[in-house]
């Protein structure tokens, strides 16, 4: 099985204004609508507008104003990857030089294995490592390939890493979103 | 899942149109009829195929704070720091690792300030120090598996 | 590979129609050993596959088919381990859940029996094959996640040693537990 990567690579952090990110009560209302999916009918934003009081016009141009704000990452299917076979899926963790996480935490970022990669403070001495990147594979012996590649990428900026694949679910609750 | 499962789920990965009848459009691009493909993501939705359709929300610019916390956990103590952990609401998901490091639960609060005090609170009824790694820096890219 | 099947003495409320007895009377020599074995069940009867299946599925949840299962000489398929985990699921959601389970090559029996309570509210049962007795423990996991299963009950009986493992419990009241 391929995989394949969008092009996107967004930065978060505290560059954007608060008020670009501000949600009114009928966004909240169009939120909390949709958070658990769209509807699988033929006009599902007609219908998201029925439910609230509003017109499917403007459900279409709040959606597409969230969108464009980032707030809505993109409307799409996720599928379940455990059902397609991927059980290998870790969390690799890496101790990268501090003045060079950010030219390199965006190139693992972009590796078409990685789902998520993120940049979290070190908690010294237990805790080393810097950089955190969730890898998928089909088990744990290719999930322990996808390492390598990553140690490969970053060369002498590895000063340590480590990977946890997860053995237990303890508690997994939706995160609802303005409750 | 057939070939056009596969086809719809790669398509519909990438992103979904906000028009009136979005269905249809997609359906068309497939090649099939709209209600084939709202037949076809019912029962992949049903079968657990695929775990969600619809917009994917970032929690984070809408407000809220959020921690991934780990503990060292002694064996003997294990069952009994997960329920401590586990019973507050603001920790969303709390995984087991195989690595010293063995609890791994994420905290999504509404302000910066409940992270610590749930923590401290944590760490009081455990009596075991809790690590706490906000994100600094989030390097996103859209992960689509190709089925 | 073959199907076990009890002819019925029918439930009164069952209606079976010709495709029905034909599929039943098809699939009691066995399942096809193919890739598509409901497909090419269809084929036979000049419906399509999700047809079959639904048909199936009816036939169980109506009680005609008291049990769908398949014998595996697992032994053979690298299989060396294996663990009987039953499920306390709530009565709505069986018939689904188990469905869900059943999708994947290492669960290979998958049935429903009736709670015993109050010592037994088990009513789910499934036979998870693994490499070693740690890949049966990690394909638990994995249909814990992939079907959704973290709230349920659930029990984990090894051959010779039985391994309790509780579902996730939430303590209502935050305040005046300690650990002991």
């Amino acid at each position: 099985m391929n995989i394949a990567v969008t092009a996107q690579i967004a930065r978060n952090g505290k560059s954007k204004s608060v008020h670009e990110l501000f949600v009114d009560e009928t966004d909240r209302k169009i939120i909390q609508a949709t958070q658990c999916g769209l509807p699988l009918v033929s006009r599902p934003y007609d219908v998201i507008a029925e439910s609230i009081g509003a017109s499917g016009n403007e459900v279409r141009q709040r959606l597409l104003d969230m969108q464009k704000k980032g707030i809505i990452r993109r409307i799409a299917a996720v599928p379940n990857h455990y059902m397609l076979g991927y059980k290998g899926n870790g969390m690799t963790v890496w101790n990268v030089p501090d003045e060079l996480i950010a030219e390199l935490g965006p190139r693992v970022g972009a590796l078409n294995f990685v789902s998520h990669c993120y940049h979290r403070p070190r908690c010294l001495p237990d805790w080393p490592y810097n950089l955190f990147a969730m890898v998928h594979a089909h088990n744990r012996e290719d999930a322990l390939l996808l390492v390598d590649e990553i140690a490969n990428l970053l060369g002498d900026a590895d000063c340590g890493h480590d990977i946890l694949f997860s053995s237990r679910i303890l508690k997994k609750t939706g995160m609802r979103l303005l409750t | 899942m057939d070939d056009l499962d596969r086809n719809i789920v790669n398509l519909l990965q990438t992103g979904f149109p906000i028009i009136e009848e979005p269905y249809a459009e997609v359906a068309m691009q497939i090649g099939i009829t709209e209600m084939e493909l709202l037949d076809r993501l019912s029962r992949m939705l049903e079968e657990k195929t695929l775990t969600r359709f619809g917009p994917m929300y970032d929690a984070q610019r809408l407000g809220g704070a959020f921690s991934l916390v780990a503990i060292q956990v002694p064996e003997a103590d294990y069952a009994n720091v997960a329920d401590v952990v586990n019973s507050y609401a603001e920790v969303a998901h709390n995984y087991r690792r195989d690595h010293a490091f063995n609890m791994w639960y994420v905290l999504a609060t509404e302000t910066p300030e409940q992270i610590g005090q749930v923590n401290r609170e944590i760490e009081q009824r455990t009596g075991l120090k809790v690590f706490n790694m906000p994100k600094l820096e989030e390097y996103f890219i859209g992960l689509q598996l190709q089925v | 590979m073959k199907v076990r099947l009890r002819r019925p003495a029918l439930p009164e409320q069952a209606l079976l129609d010709e495709q029905d007895l034909s599929l039943i009377d098809l699939i009691q020599v066995g399942l096809p050993l193919t890739a598509t074995p409901y497909a090419d069940l269809g084929k036979l009867l000049d419906i399509d596959e999700r047809e079959v299946i639904s048909r199936l599925q009816r036939l169980s949840n109506d009680k005609v088919i008291k049990r769908l299962g398949v014998v595996v000489r697992h032994h053979e398929l690298g299989y060396r381990a294996n663990a009987m985990t039953v499920w306390n699921i709530p009565n709505d959601s069986v018939s689904k859940l188990g469905f869900c389970m059943g999708q994947f090559e290492f669960v290979t029996l998958c049935y429903q029996r009736p709670r015993r309570l109050p010592d037994w509210p088990y009513n789910l049962f499934t036979m998870i094959h693994g490499r070693d007795r740690e890949s049966v423990l990690a394909n638990i996991q994995i249909i814990i996640e992939a079907c959704d299963l973290i709230n349920i009950d659930h029990d984990i009986l090894f051959s010779t040693r039985r391994f309790k493992q509780r579902g996730a419990i939430y303590r209502k009241d935050n305040a005046t537990k300690t650990v002991s």
